[in-house]
């Protein structure tokens, strides 16, 4: 992860003779301070909103959830407190911390208009930010850069993905590059400008290489602040969520010091697997719980990495879809409908839970299985991306979210 | 003789990748040559590779002293004990070295195949029936799934492939079923008596409907999900112990006493066998289903002929497969006569696995080489049997033409080209591994090139060969 002298050496060399193939695309919007940064992170596989947010006041949750059931807090191993009615699953500390300062908010029961129950459609209609699944190779983050206001723009016309590709919620025409550390020795200037030369024809290749050098550069920049090097306005990390797992922090380490420059970019995607909790998913103690701990730990890190940028930053967290109301027969949960999601950072206006509770009785369950849906992951998202990174609302319902008449929700965001 | 385009695309899109030679053997015939690869097993060119059951057997004791341990254990503390962590490090122990010499068996039969189309299409079932070693319980027995599951019947018949697939205990275990309880079974009734609920777990259930047959448009509904996955009950592995022990070690147990009893209905049929004839009646089912036919042209379109394949071919190789039941042989054979598949050399940005491989085929790497094409595969981003879900490894261009993906090619492939330096020619090379896919703008820039090891290092970057 060092810096790269040899790429650096090419890279400036390209600049400065102005002929390099791959360098030369490139124009810059002059940075302007003070600017917002939006975080998503998808935990795909369907996280159980019911664990991760139990409704411990729910007469119908203890019944339904039997030894997966979270108790109130207090309760050994309970829930920590947020309204009364809700708590936050054991492993969340710091999201309870954050909340506790008003840094975060909890949506719940919320869904996007996905209705069946197969992940990878699911997961392709939260990206796609679509009705139906498969309608489109554009995400919405994508939609959302291309949508970005000028002033909101400091970095390149492009983003990057840490990862090796780019997931579908960052796919689209908005040029999105890709970052991941190499273990690979360097290569020489010469043969890179053979290949830049041999790419010239090539549209996709030339493009791609010109992002990767791009934010090579930024990596290894962002240890001196100082440059005036142009950075990208979006970028994706892939990090695989285990508990114990070191790894991730680091990812999340170096995505900060990207998020933080004053160039950096407006936009970061955090890409988790690991929520199918089909088996022994576990109460306060289990799986789920120590899987929610270091994305907690996760959390945690961004926020003191970050340091003062942490005020401009606001970081949602969302999935495909819940699980069922109640455990299955295997101590888990399967596939089901309504979740929850989490919003926080120096930027949001936190402190409260938003949900419009519809219960868990057997005539409440959507299907009669599913915590029923009674909010639009639309209306959270397109709020945020209007009150955090001041987009339109003109255009976030005719191009990131079209087909969508859903409402906008007043406050989520500082004023 | 003339040796055209198709030469090269049957090499580079059906096959893994051509060595020096190859495309002079398949010459002016490469239909015919993709033909003659379609009958035999493409069996795993190794000895000295355990079944499932031995796999699972040798672990046994491990796991047996592992909950002794546990019983005997008081406290939390003791499970932070040396002596425990040594036990806990016993099963890893035990099965990453047989992970690692089935992949490296794979691979070598991969570089060495003369039945590379054969070997593809058992690349392409592997993943279309996905396991991924991220389950710890997968670790051991994903290689041995691929060889006792998958090829022995890839040039069968779908409805025994789909079989030989859901009875092994990688997929059982994979997709959670063994634990699967029929909730009026007779031990959930057991289990109600003492106040304890146990029950079904759907996982199977659903993504052999949603993934292995009719796919996620087929028709099905959440209701048939639940009776499928009752449908499955008592689909299990031999072992266990107590009350639970019963069958051989490592192979498929059908357990009556967790089957829910009585019919059930699964996508509009009846099913009223008793046992795990209901299951295999179900699965016959499915495996001739239209919706099934359907779902697997289109992947295997989307992963021969392009990204987005014409409507008309998914439909002709679709009809092949429903006329002849599923044989697999002639849906191949439909798919080798498909036009659209020889159409352009270079229709698909490879996979990692696929640029590995063809790089190391291409540059003919000794089996000294085999640790670093094995982590040429993580550094990629494709360790073998890794796919994040069951849906396996995506297969659009998109899904791995990342700007740093791309760059990590360029890196890898210089490191390659130095290691070899003037041990190969690529000017030579270079129409010997791309044919009449070779373009004038690369032969320029090998030609040109400043050393030996950076003429290879461009012939290994350029466009047609990151494609195939």
């Amino acid at each position: 992860m060092s810096p790269n002298n040899s790429r650096r050496r090419f890279l400036q060399l390209g600049l400065a003779a102005g002929s390099c193939t791959v360098c030369a695309r490139f124009a810059f919007a002059a940075p302007a301070a003070g600017d917002a940064r939006f975080v998503f992170i998808i935990l795909r596989g369907a996280l159980d909103g019911l664990a991760a947010v139990p409704p411990y006041a729910d007469p119908d949750y203890p019944r339904l959830r039997e030894l997966l059931a979270i108790g109130a807090p207090g309760s050994a191993d309970g829930a920590l407190a947020l309204d009364g009615h809700f708590g936050l699953n054991p492993g969340l500390s710091f999201v309870h911390e954050a909340y506790m300062a008003r840094e975060a908010l909890v949506f719940h029961a919320l869904a996007t208009p996905y209705r069946e129950r197969s992940h990878f459609d699911g997961q392709d209609v939260l990206e796609s930010g679509l009705v139906l699944p498969h309608a489109s190779q554009v995400g919405w983050l994508n939609r959302t850069a291309a949508a970005l206001p000028p002033g909101a723009v400091h970095g390149a016309e492009l983003g990057v993905a840490l990862g090796q590709n780019v997931p579908l919620v960052l796919r689209g025409p908005a040029p999105i590059a890709s970052w991941s550390p190499s273990k690979l020795p360097d290569i020489d200037d010469d043969t890179l400008q053979r290949i830049a030369d041999r790419y010239a024809s090539d549209p996709i290749l030339s493009q791609r290489l010109a992002q990767a050098l791009a934010t090579d550069r930024m990596a290894a920049e962002s240890s001196d602040m100082s440059s005036s090097q142009p950075a990208p306005t979006a970028m994706a990390a892939a990090v695989m969520l285990r508990p114990g797992a070191a790894r991730y922090i680091e990812t999340v380490q170096t995505a900060a010091s990207f998020l933080k420059r004053e160039d950096g970019p407006a936009l970061a995607v955090f890409d988790t697997t690991g929520w199918d909790t089909h088996f022994n998913e576990g109460g306060s103690q289990g799986q789920l719980t120590q899987r929610l701990a270091a994305l907690d730990a996760a959390l945690r890190a961004l926020k003191d990495s970050l340091g003062t940028t942490w005020q401009r930053t606001a970081v949602l967290i969302a999935t495909e879809f819940g699980r069922t109301a109640a455990a299955n027969g295997t101590r888990g949960t399967d596939h089901g409908t309504a979740a929850a999601a989490l919003l926080l950072g120096g930027a949001v206006q936190g402190g409260r839970v938003i949900c419009d509770w519809p219960g868990l009785s057997a005539r409440a369950l959507y299907e009669g299985r599913d915590l029923k849906p009674t909010l639009d992951m639309r209306s959270v998202i397109k709020s945020v991306l209007r009150d955090h990174l001041g987009i339109s609302p003109r255009r976030l319902d005719a191009e990131v979210f079209p087909s969508n008449a859903q409402p906008y929700l007043a406050d989520l965001i500082r004023a | 003789m003339t040796i055209g385009v198709a030469a090269a695309i049957a090499a580079n899109r059906f096959g893994l990748g051509a060595r020096p030679g190859d495309l002079a053997t398949i010459g002016a015939d490469p239909r015919g040559w993709l033909r003659t690869q379609l009958t035999g097993q493409p069996l795993l060119a190794a000895d000295g590779l355990q079944s499932t059951a031995q796999i699972l057997s040798g672990a046994e004791p491990i796991v047996q002293a592992q909950r002794r341990a546990r019983r005997a254990r008081a406290d939390a503390a003791a499970a932070d004990s040396p002596a425990a962590t040594e036990l806990a490090m016993r099963l890893p122990q035990y099965l990453r070295p047989i992970y690692l010499g089935e992949i490296r068996a794979r691979l070598r039969t991969a570089m060495g195949s003369e039945r590379p189309f054969a070997e593809r299409l058992v690349y392409f079932w592997s993943n279309h029936f996905a396991v991924s070693v991220d389950k710890f319980a997968v670790l051991g027995i994903a290689g041995s799934f691929e060889r006792e599951a998958i090829r022995p019947h890839v040039m069968g018949r779908f409805h025994d492939l789909l079989l030989a697939v859901e009875t092994h205990p990688a997929m059982l275990l994979y997709l959670d079923n063994q634990q699967s309880i029929g909730p009026d079974s007779m031990v959930a009734r057991r289990a109600a008596n003492r106040g304890r609920t146990v029950g079904l777990n759907e996982n199977l259930a659903r993504e052999i409907l949603e993934l292995h047959t009719l796919g996620v448009d087929g028709g099905y509904t959440q209701a048939d999900v639940t009776s499928f996955a009752k449908v499955l009950t008592g689909w299990s592995i031999g072992g266990g112990e107590g009350r639970l022990a019963g069958g051989a070690i490592g192979t498929f147990f059908f357990r009556p006493e967790v089957h829910e009893p009585g019919a059930q209905t699964v996508v509009r049929r009846r099913y009223a066998q008793d046992a795990e004839a209901q299951g295999l009646a179900t699965l016959a089912d499915l495996a001739l289903a239209p919706a099934t036919a359907r779902h697997v042209a289109t992947k295997l379109a989307r992963h021969f002929i392009g990204d987005d394949p014409p409507a008309a071919a998914i439909e002709r190789i679709a009809r092949v497969f429903e006329r002849t039941h599923g044989d697999l042989p002639a849906v191949y054979a439909a798919l080798i006569d498909s036009p659209e598949a020889w159409d352009g050399a270079t229709a698909k940005f490879k996979s990692p696995q696929d640029y590995v491989l063809s790089l190391g085929r291409g540059l003919s790497l000794p089996p000294e080489s085999e640790p670093r094409i094995l982590s040429a595969f993580d550094l990629l981003g494709q360790r073998p049997f890794s796919p994040g879900s069951p849906a396996g490894w995506p297969d659009r261009s998109s899904d791995w033409d990342g700007a740093s993906a791309l760059m990590k090619r360029i890196e890898l492939s210089d490191t390659v080209a130095q290691r070899l330096g003037d041990r190969r020619d690529a000017q030579q090379l270079a129409p010997e591994i791309l044919g009449q896919s070779l373009t004038a703008a690369t032969s320029q820039s090998v030609a040109r090139a400043a050393s030996p090891a950076q003429a290879l290092a461009l012939l290994l970057t350029s466009p047609e060969f990151l494609r195939r």
